[in-house]
């Protein structure tokens, strides 16, 4: 199939085709040598950047200065908490929903569809939306008066809730879909043979299901939480952005595009880098204590 | 796409029928309606909200707008130069499908066919840019871009969003080139046919299902991309989803009607793409590929 036109080296040549090397290998070239060139590249010329600060101080003054000043060194917590609840919330509501979808039924296809929605709408248009549904003249708020279960509008945009609902709302479909993929490609024997042998439905999901999910839901919490820690747009428009959802994403943004001070933005997004990386290898090191194996729910 | 989930269905509950128990006894399938209820209850709440406001003349109080009327979306086009944005958003989004697919199928081809030492590191330079979000490397992106003075036109917007974009491509084509059987392009060689004529007339037909889907798939999520057009975009070459952060954020002198039509415009044209999308696709494939049991039938 490899066909190389042997005649000058055939020794050489065999060899590395032998190996998977010929000259299909070129058509990589072009597609390998962009990410290089666009993703590459920028993310060290970014990292050295950060290292060059605009007003000198050595190579460290833009970390120093971002984790001196308190008001840059609390975007970091302030996102960890609205990100891992979301991501927290997305997936343990994903699972047992999930598990129940896992088999093909009467309008699956139209329920996927409808998740697909809110991915592909994107977060601007979910940040307008809930300012309007959430707000104190809202259609949720006008339901818990009309109710009788609260007597003042209950403030749910301009604060840390709303951006959380917008990250729900985004987020759930997602890890929904991510769980699915993961649970439909168990082998159903499996959970069938256990059946068998007298396992009830509780004692079916504990040891059968719930151990070959694992690494899936962990990858799954993983981009979960990556997406959260990211925002954004929601954090600028439903989010309190100068106070409870000052974002690190909203002060990167700030610090390289408004204040031009490409070192500092570079030295941010180096930061949010390190702790979306910190958390992910904690989570990944965490599942592999807790169960060692092999991984059969591969997606 | 209607018909086509219901002959789906049917078959599924055919094969699925015999076995089946009462779902209701299940605890699984009430916390399954509850979490759907419940999200469905909010999204249609988060989407009617600016439809709703969109064809209202005024809306303080009251559940419903007080009367209804269209000319908003009139304002809106005038105010907001949606025909100039419109045409950007296309005119990018197309270049980026187009360049996409030219950079990605090939290698997504050698990738599939070739196990060569260094196949994970290549698989994992294409995995990278869609695992990590947009914004962490779009800020330094955007600087490089600034530097060279390609920020700010539509070629840098192009560039930025090509970046997600070709890495997509390449992982939806390679399962689908691999379910390609290799001996096909052997037989044709052993005809005689040259590699030109293997790639054009026996691996091009067999391919266009994929990359019709692959592209369909990158116009997607490039129309719908914030983050990216949004650190790279200058005033005219803003994209329908960044002319409406600036609209929404800026707000004020607008009317909340106006910017709720332009909300709505977007939705429906984002729409209109996914129904393209669904015909060609599962709609799973957008974020994942969700396995259909096929050991039943």
């Amino acid at each position: 199939m490899s066909a190389p036109t042997a005649e000058a080296r055939p020794a050489l040549r065999h060899r590395l085709a032998e190996r998977g090397v010929d000259r299909t290998l070129l058509l990589l070239a072009p597609g390998v040598v962009f990410l290089v060139l666009l993703f590459c590249y920028p993310f060290l010329y970014g990292l050295q950047l950060s290292f060059q600060p605009k007003d000198g101080g050595g190579p460290l003054a833009d970390y120093r200065r971002f984790f001196e000043d308190a008001y840059l060194r609390e975007t970091i917590w302030t996102t960890l908490k609205l990100a891992v609840p979301a991501a927290l919330i997305n997936c343990l509501a994903a699972v047992p929903v999930a598990f129940r979808t896992r088999r093909p039924f009467r309008g699956r296809r139209l329920l996927t569809t409808l998740l697909v929605m809110p991915i592909t709408l994107g977060t601007v248009l979910t940040a307008e939306g809930l300012l309007g549904y959430l707000g104190p003249n809202g259609w949720l708020n006008k339901i818990l008066r009309a109710l009788g279960l609260v007597d003042q509008p209950v403030q749910l945009v301009h604060n840390y809730w709303g951006v959380l609902a917008s990250l729900l709302i985004t987020g759930f479909p997602f890890a929904y879909l991510l769980t699915l993929s993961y649970l439909t490609g168990i082998d159903p024997s499996l959970e069938q043979a256990a059946a068998t042998l007298g396992a009830g439905r509780l004692h079916r999901f504990r040891y059968i299901t719930l151990p070959l999910l694992a690494p899936g839901l962990a990858i799954t919490f993983c981009l979960s939480f990556v997406l959260a820690f990211a925002v954004f747009p929601s954090a600028q428009l439903v989010g309190d952005p100068r106070g409870a959802t000052h974002v690190i994403s909203i002060e990167a943004y700030q610090a390289a595009f408004q204040k031009f001070d490409y070192p500092l933005g570079s030295a941010i997004a180096m930061v949010m880098a390190a702790v979306m990386l910190a958390v992910v290898v904690l989570v990944l090191a965490w599942r592999s204590l807790l169960y060692r194996g092999a991984t059969g729910g591969k997606g | 796409m209607a018909a086509d989930v219901l002959t789906k269905s049917r078959k599924e509950q055919g094969t699925s029928g015999p076995t089946r128990r009462n779902p209701l006894r299940k605890p699984a399938t009430w916390v399954a309606v509850l979490v759907f209820g419940f999200f469905f209850l909010n999204l249609a709440g988060v989407v009617g909200v600016p439809v709703a406001d969109s064809f209202g003349t005024r809306w303080f109080t009251s559940w419903l707008p007080e009367g209804w009327t269209t000319r908003w979306y009139g304002e809106a086009w005038r105010e907001f130069g949606l025909g100039q944005v419109f045409w950007t958003t296309a005119l990018v989004s197309l270049l980026v499908v187009a360049i996409s697919v030219v950079l990605g199928v090939p290698a997504a081809y050698a990738l599939a066919r070739r196990d060569f030492p260094g196949h994970r590191l290549v698989l994992l330079l294409f995995l990278l840019p869609i695992l990590v979000p947009p914004l962490t490397y779009g800020i330094p992106l955007a600087t490089v871009l600034y530097k060279f003075h390609l920020a700010g036109t539509l070629s840098g917007v192009v560039l930025a969003n090509l970046v997600p974009s070709v890495p997509f491509v390449v992982l939806t084509m390679t399962p689908f080139i691999e379910q390609i059987d290799p001996r096909i392009e052997a037989a044709a060689r052993m005809c005689g046919a040259r590699t030109s004529s293997v790639l054009l007339r026996v691996l091009a037909p067999l391919l266009v299902p994929g990359i019709l889907a692959a592209s369909v798939l990158v116009l997607v999520r490039t129309v719908g991309m914030f983050e990216l057009t949004f650190l790279t975009a200058g005033p005219d070459s803003q994209t329908l989803v960044v002319a409406l952060y600036y609209a929404v954020f800026s707000a004020g002198i607008r009317t909340q009607q106006s910017i709720d039509a332009m909300a709505v415009m977007y939705t429906l044209s984002m729409l209109v793409l996914l129904v393209i999308a669904l015909r060609f696709v599962n709609p799973t494939q957008l974020v994942t590929r969700v396995r259909e049991e096929r050991s039943r039938d």
